[in-house]
């Protein structure tokens, strides 16, 4: 995880950024960098105005940046934030040792039925 | 025994993972062909899986949702391509929407797994390779978020005991 390298201040950020289900569901859909404010805000039941708060906690905790394109500005997921290339590689290795874990657990007590 | 080997290829996106386990070739394959035992496994403690539909022959779909500490549900699929019991099995896997249709545009694995016969137990060999890079890097942030979650869970539960 990125919290080794950051402040206290910055982990609380993160922490408050992330804590919220809109703004985690943002995260995920401003991957591409695609989304302006007012396209994110139509997938949400809640106001532009709100929406726009959102947007600013997750770029104050340095999530996501904005990028000016004609009239709008278009939220972008930041990889770098929360994680490279190399993270996703350790990270599926974690869930298959988990995984392997695991059913070595069921193939040692579930008898023929594990 | 578990874990005896893992290889991580950045170039090709590549994640080869060797297990040993104690049991016959038959009951490991169990493990992936009956879906009550694959559910016990496949995801972490934290999101159980429940696997809805389960068909293990070329082009046949398996779909799951993992529920997490709050109720959240995440969904996923498996597209498969080959499968020669208790021996081998290849399938894409995938993430999906609320009602489980596939996202198309979210990243997918492409996951190989070979059993054999070893030292009077079973090997099984896993390799899991990222669709793209640009994938890698979208399904990472799923990941951390994921593991975000998890965490802000566990701290929940503790505060509230």
């Amino acid at each position: 995880m990125v919290v080794g390298d950051l402040t206290d201040e910055a982990v609380d950020h993160l922490f408050h950024a992330l804590a919220d289900a809109t703004r985690r569901d943002i995260l995920r859909r401003s991957v591409r960098g695609e989304l302006s404010v007012s396209r994110l805000a139509e997938a949400y039941p809640v106001s532009f105005a709100a929406v726009q708060k959102h947007v600013a906690v997750l770029e104050r905790a340095g999530l996501v940046t904005k990028e000016r394109h004609g009239r709008e500005q278009l939220v972008r997921t930041d990889p770098d934030a929360v994680g490279g290339a190399r993270r996703a590689l350790d990270q599926l290795e974690m869930a298959w040792r988990g995984r392997v874990d695991r059913m070595s657990d069921l193939l040692a007590t579930g008898g023929q039925d594990g | 025994m578990s874990v005896t080997h893992v290889d991580k290829d950045f170039d090709n996106l590549t994640l080869t993972l060797v297990a040993e386990f104690d049991a016959p070739i038959e009951r490991v394959w169990q493990l992936w062909a009956d879906p009550r035992r694959l559910e016990r496994w496949w995801g972490p403690p934290s999101h159980p899986a429940t696997v809805e539909k389960h068909d293990l022959t070329p082009g046949g779909e398996v779909t799951y949702f993992m529920t997490g500490p709050a109720g959240e549900r995440s969904r996923g699929w498996w597209r498969v391509a080959s499968v020669d019991p208790p021996r081998s099995l290849e399938f894409t896997d995938g993430f999906a929407d609320e009602v489980g249709t596939p996202i198309a545009d979210v990243p997918t694995t492409a996951v190989r797994v070979a059993l054999t016969e070893h030292d009077g137990g079973t090997r099984m060999v896993v390799r899991s390779i990222f669709g793209s890079r640009e994938h890698m890097e979208r399904l990472n942030t799923l990941g951390a978020i994921e593991v975000f979650q998890q965490t802000v869970g566990q701290m929940d539960a503790l505060l509230a005991g």
